[in-house]
C-alpha cells in the first residue's frame, strides 16, 4: 500500500531528516520525500493502519524539526 | 513570496532599522554595557526569536546538533563575550540567507513545473444544450467532450467530430503540429490549436496520457541519486563532527596554554569555535544536489524526455555502452518502398501506379505500403477480375491490361526466369500482359535521425553501440553498416537479446553502465535487465512508459544523444557544487580555527556558498 502526502518544511536537510524519521516510523515500510516537489510518498506495512501510523510519522517529524508539516 | 517568508522579510526589514539605528546612537552617546545589552536585544530577539525557539525545542526532542542550534549558540556566544553587534549580524544575515534560499528554491520549483505544465484544469462537457465545465476527474469514460482551439485535451479519447491541428509539444518536445480529423484517437496533454472538437473519451482522467506524465515526473525526485544519498549521509556525521571540532577548538587550546603558563585567551578561541560554527552549516551541500537534478529532469521533459529518476539520470550520464533494438528504434518499423527498377519501355511511375492498382483489394503490408508510395486516389471502376494467387501474389485487369504482382515464384510460374533482384527487403515482381516490367523493393527504413544520432552518442563518449535484432543477417548488417553501429548481433529470439545484455553487463566495469533502447512493447526483459532501459514510447505507449527508466515522447533516436549531454551537464553541475561548497566550507573552517577568517567570511561560507550553489543548480534548467 502506497500513499503520497503533500508536506511543507523550509530546508534541504530538515526534508532528509523528515524522511528518515518516518522510514523510522513503525508501520511504515518504505518512504521518500523529495524536498524539490514537497511529496512524501509513503509504503506501508502489511494490515498497517494507514491513519495511526501517519500520525506518529508526523510526531515523530515534529521531533526532529520542528517547523514542518504533513497534510494528511 | 508566501506569508512566512513576507513574515521573515518584515522581521528583516525592522531588525536592520533598529541595528543600524543604535549602532549610530552608540557612536555618539557612550552608556554603560548593561543598557547596551539591553538595546541590542531588541533586535536579536525580533530576528532570532523563532531560531532560538527551535534550537531549544530540539534540544528536548534530542536533536542537539541542527543548524538552529548552531546559530543559536554562535549568537549567544557572541554576545556572552560582549560582541553584541556581532551577535545580532550574524542572526540577521542568516535569516536573509535563509529568506534568499526559500525564494530561490521556491522560485526554481515554480519555473521547473512550468515546464512541465500540461495539467488541463477542466473538461468541457454539454449539459441540456449548454457547455459545462467540469473536472477531468469527474468525466467518465464514455462521455462526450468538447475542446475548443486553446484548450488542453484533458483525457484520452477518440475524436467523433471537428478536425484540427494538436500542439503536442509539451509532450513530445515536438515543435511541429500535427493534424487529427474525426475517429482520430488523441492523447490528453496536446493542446488544440485550430479547430474546435468533440472527444469521446476511452479513459478516465487517471489513466490518461498526462496523468500518467505528471505522475511520473513528479515521482522522479523520489528516486534518489548516489550523490544525493552520499551528502544526506555526509552530513549526518558532519554536523556533529564539526560540533565536537569547535567544542575542541574552543577548549583544547587554551587548556593547553594554561599548562605552559601562558595566558589561555578564552574569549579568542571561543569566538574562533564559534565562527567556526557558523561555516559548518551543511545547507548548501544538501539543497543544490536536489535541486540540479531535479532542473536537469525538468529540462529533459520539456524536450520530450521523461526520465523517472535522479538516479537514471546520474547512470546515463556514465553510459558507456548502448545497445538498441532495431525495428521501431533505429528504423521506423513500417515497410515502405525504397527502390523501383522499371524494365525497358516502363517507367518507374507507371509500374508503381499499376502495382497499387493491382494490390489495391489487399491489406497485406506490403500491398498497403505499395498505395502508399503511390500517393495518388484509386479509380476502383478501372480494375476488373482480382485473383489472389495463393502463397504467390495477386492477378487483375487493370484498363484492359492482366498485371501480375508478387513473389519470384509468381513470376516462375509465368514462365518469366532470370529476373530475381537482389537488392535487400521485400521484393514485388510485376508483369503486365505475360511480359516481365520490372519489381518494386520494399524495406523498412532507417529513420532519418538515427546516423547522426549513433555519431552523436560516440562523440559524448559512448565506447560502442551494439544493435540487437530478430531480423536476417543481411539486412541487419546493410543498416548496422548504414547508420554506424560497431557492433550487430542478428537472429536472435527475445531471450537471447537478455542473453547479449548479461554478457555485457559482466564484462564492463561496475563505473560503465549499459543503457539499451527499445520499443518497449517485447522488450521489457531487457528494458529491466539494463542499467538505464530506455523506451521509444510513441505517443502514449503504456507498455514502454511502464517498463522503461527514460521514456523519449517522439521516438527519436537524437533524443538519446540529447538525454545524455543533458545528463551529464546535471551531473557535471552536481559536482561543481559539491567540490566548491566542500572546498570554500574547508578553507574557511581551516582559517577560522587559525583565528583569519572572521565572522563575516563566516557568514559567507555559510549563507553565500548556498545562493551560489542554487543560482549554480538552476542552470540545469537549460541546455
Amino acid at each position: 500500500m502506497k500513499k503520497t502526502y503533500k508536506v511543507e518544511v523550509d530546508c534541504a536537510n530538515c526534508a532528509a531528516k523528515m524522511e528518515e524519521a518516518v522510514k523510522k516510523t513503525e508501520g511504515v515500510k518504505d518512504a521518500a520525500l523529495s524536498f524539490m516537489t514537497l511529496k512524501l510518498k509513503v509504503e506501508f506495512e502489511e494490515g498497517a493502519d494507514i491513519e495511526a501510523v501517519m500520525q506518529n510519522a508526523l510526531k515523530n517529524c515534529k521531533k526532529v524539526e520542528d517547523d514542518c508539516e504533513i497534510f494528511l | 513570496m508566501n506569508k512566512k517568508q513576507k513574515k521573515a522579510l518584515n522581521s528583516i526589514i525592522i531588525s536592520i532599522i533598529l541595528l543600524t539605528a543604535i549602532s549610530i546612537f552608540l557612536h555618539f552617546v557612550n552608556i554603560p554595557i548593561q543598557l547596551e545589552f539591553v538595546l541590542y536585544m531588541a533586535p536579536y530577539l525580533i530576528i532570532g526569536y523563532d531560531i532560538l525557539k527551535k534550537a531549544v525545542k530540539g534540544i528536548f526532542n534530542r536533536q542537539v546538533f541542527d543548524e538552529n542550534f548552531l546559530m543559536a549558540v554562535a549568537t549567544v556566544g557572541a554576545i556572552v563575550l560582549g560582541e553584541f553587534r556581532e551577535g545580532v549580524a550574524v542572526m540577521l544575515f542568516y535569516q536573509i540567507g535563509e529568506l534568499f534560499q526559500s525564494v530561490a528554491v521556491g522560485k526554481s520549483r515554480k519555473s521547473i513545473s512550468a515546464l512541465m505544465d500540461i495539467r488541463p484544469d477542466y473538461a468541457n462537457i454539454l449539459v441540456d444544450g449548454e457547455i459545462e465545465q467540469i473536472d477531468p476527474d469527474d468525466v467518465e469514460i464514455g462521455t462526450e467532450i468538447i475542446v475548443n482551439p486553446g484548450e488542453k485535451v484533458p483525457i484520452d479519447g477518440i475524436i467523433v467530430s471537428g478536425s484540427t491541428t494538436l500542439n503536442t509539444s509539451a509532450l513530445t518536445g515536438e515543435s511541429l503540429p500535427r493534424s487529427a480529423v474525426s475517429g482520430d484517437e488523441i492523447i490528453s496533454g496536446c493542446i488544440n490549436m485550430t479547430g474546435a472538437i468533440t472527444v469521446r473519451t476511452t479513459k478516465p482522467f487517471g489513466e490518461s496520457t498526462v496523468s500518467k506524465i505528471l505522475d511520473l515526473v513528479e515521482n522522479s525526485s523520489m528516486k534518489k541519486s548516489r550523490s544525493e544519498n552520499f551528502i544526506t549521509k555526509f552530513a549526518k556525521y558532519y554536523t556533529p563532527a564539526v560540533c565536537y571540532a569547535a567544542l575542541a577548538l574552543a577548549f583544547l587550546p587554551p587548556l593547553i596554554l594554561l599548562i605552559t603558563g601562558n595566558s589561555p585567551q578564552w574569549s579568542v578561541w571561543v569566538i574562533r569555535a564559534l565562527t567556526f560554527l557558523v561555516i559548518s552549516c551543511p545547507c548548501a551541500l544538501v539543497i543544490s544536489i536536489p535541486l540540479s537534478f531535479f532542473g536537469g529532469i525538468g529540462c529533459a521533459s520539456s524536450n520530450g524526455i521523461l526520465v523517472k529518476g535522479s538516479n537514471y539520470l546520474e547512470s546515463l550520464s556514465e553510459t558507456k555502452y548502448i545497445m538498441f533494438d532495431k525495428t521501431g528504434t533505429l528504423t521506423k518499423g513500417v515497410f515502405e518502398v525504397v527502390d523501383i527498377f522499371p524494365e525497358y519501355g516502363f517507367t518507374k511511375d507507371k509500374l508503381l501506379e499499376l502495382a497499387a492498382y493491382a494490390e489495391n483489394a489487399s491489406s497485406h503490408p506490403i500491398s498497403l505500403s505499395l498505395k502508399r508510395a503511390y500517393g495518388k486516389k484509386l479509380d476502383i471502376e478501372k480494375i476488373s477480375d482480382v485473383k489472389e494467387i495463393a502463397g504467390h501474389g495477386i492477378s487483375a485487369v487493370v484498363e484492359g491490361k492482366t498485371v501480375c504482382a508478387g513473389n519470384i515464384k509468381l513470376m516462375k510460374k509465368l514462365g518469366l526466369n532470370d529476373v530475381a533482384c537482389d537488392k535487400i527487403g521485400t521484393i514485388v515482381y510485376v508483369a503486365i500482359d505475360n511480359v516481365y516490367a520490372g519489381c518494386i523493393v520494399i524495406a523498412d527504413v532507417v529513420k532519418d535521425t538515427s546516423r547522426a544520432a549513433i555519431d552523436a552518442l560516440r562523440t559524448n563518449g559512448v565506447k560502442q553501440t551494439v544493435m540487437l535484432t530478430g531480423d536476417n543477417k543481411q539486412t541487419a548488417e546493410k543498416i548496422a553498416s548504414d547508420i554506424g553501429i560497431d557492433i550487430v548481433k542478428s537472429e536472435l529470439l527475445p531471450a537471447d537479446k537478455v542473453e547479449e545484455v548479461e554478457k555485457i553487463i559482466n564484462m564492463k566495469s561496475e563505473k560503465e553502465k549499459l543503457a539499451f533502447v527499445g520499443d518497449g512493447i517485447n522488450d521489457a526483459p531487457v528494458l529491466s535487465r539494463a542499467d538505464v532501459g530506455i523506451a521509444m514510447g510513441g505517443l502514449g505507449s503504456d507498455a514502454a512508459i511502464e517498463a522503461a527508466d527514460i521514456v523519449l515522447m517522439d521516438d527519436d533516436p537524437a533524443k538519446i544523444a540529447l538525454a545524455m549531454k543533458i545528463s551529464v551537464r546535471t551531473l557535471s553541475i552536481v559536482k561543481q557544487n559539491i567540490v566548491f561548497a566542500l572546498l570554500v566550507k574547508f578553507i574557511c573552517l581551516a582559517l577560522g580555527a587559525v583565528g583569519i577568517a572572521n565572522m563575516w567570511i563566516a557568514i559567507f561560507a555559510d549563507v553565500g556558498v548556498m545562493i551560489i550553489a542554487v543560482i549554480n543548480a538552476t542552470r540545469a534548467l537549460r541546455i
